[in-house]
């Protein structure tokens, strides 16, 4: 291994936890009542609809199978839904 | 079987559709760590310490000799950043965390690792059992399927046409249906959508997770404080 590539993934490391764990250390001072509990109450929610939005929204293929997927959610188990999402973007992407 | 290991057991069952999706993409980061010059050494290093699969990607995208380490480092914490919110909001769910094991949780705190436990902790409190079940579940996956990348290489050219990268959206779509159980949750789903989209169209780069997450946040605040009926 060579010396600046263990400095480099060293450095990485350190970056990245730096953002798990600065989390932690903010979390312990925010007010969890009132307002500041309703907008936190809605972080994993929102951040993950970020996180997926450019995804589902690439193409025509993507749109479709994240609309099959919401409808298979609605009503089979989430393991059935994530195959049949898988399944779609598959086939539109092949089809479309 | 004691609780602990029914928990852990759980834990890395609910992760497992999203560990299952992350194999062909650990495979390409081994394989592709190879071709800049890497050793497998080095970049099973970089998914034992690092362990940030979008990260890693740009890291290696990155990569030349001599290594630009600053650069390459400011921007994996640029492309992290969405972990500050992320732990900052999971840190609530773990009073039954030791202050020792919260700093070792987070080390594992992937997206996938982050939106299960988030999901468990919707529905009851979630225990250090099956946290770790999660995160173990997930740190073995990914260390697996990088070094099977360095060994296989190039087997795996295009997992986009088998539609493996949409299983990342799909479970993320089901999660925060889970999360959506009343009205409140479509301005918040739709606000962090367009405000995603829009950032990430004007200013590039990964700042759209934070703003939309931000936006939709903000909007949770402002709504109608939830009547004693709900």
């Amino acid at each position: 291994m060579s010396a600046e590539t263990v400095l480099t993934i060293m450095a990485m490391a350190i970056a990245t936890y730096a953002t798990r764990i600065g989390g932690v250390l903010l979390g312990a001072y925010l007010p969890r009542t009132g307002r500041v509990k309703q907008g936190l109450d809605a972080l994993p929610a929102a951040v993950l609809t970020a996180l997926i939005a450019p995804a589902v929204t690439a193409g025509t293929p993507e749109m479709l199978a994240g609309g099959i997927t919401v409808l298979a959610a609605l009503r089979l188990p989430m393991v059935a839904a994530i195959g049949i999402g898988i399944a779609s973007a598959a086939l539109l992407r092949g089809v479309l | 079987m004691p609780a602990w290991k029914q928990e852990f057991k759980s834990g890395a069952l609910a992760i497992a559709p999203l560990a299952a999706a992350a194999v062909p993409f650990g495979m390409i980061l081994g394989a592709q760590a190879l071709q800049k010059g890497l050793t497998p050494a080095e970049i099973m290093l970089m998914s034992l310490t690092v362990f940030a699969g979008g990260a890693q990607f740009m890291a290696v995208g990155l990569w030349q000799y001599p290594v630009p380490w600053a650069g390459i480092a400011f921007a994996v914490f640029l492309v992290n950043l969405r972990h500050v919110l992320m732990s900052a909001s999971l840190v609530g769910s773990m009073g039954q965390f030791r202050p020792w094991q919260r700093w070792l949780a987070v080390f594992v705190m992937a997206d996938e690792t982050w939106a299960t436990a988030e999901r468990r902790a919707a529905v009851q409190p979630l225990t250090v059992a099956y946290y770790a079940g999660i995160g173990v579940a997930l740190y073995a996956t990914w260390a697996v399927s990088t070094a099977l990348g360095t060994l296989l290489g190039g087997l795996i050219h295009n997992p986009e046409k088998l539609g493996f990268d949409f299983a990342f959206p799909a479970v993320f779509i089901c999660v925060v249906m889970g999360f959506a159980r009343s009205w409140r949750a479509a301005p918040v789903i739709l606000v962090s959508a367009a405000t995603a989209l829009l950032v990430r169209h004007l200013a590039g780069g990964t700042w759209y997770v934070i703003a939309g997450g931000l936006a939709g946040m903000a909007v949770a605040a402002a709504l109608p404080a939830p009547g004693r009926g709900r």
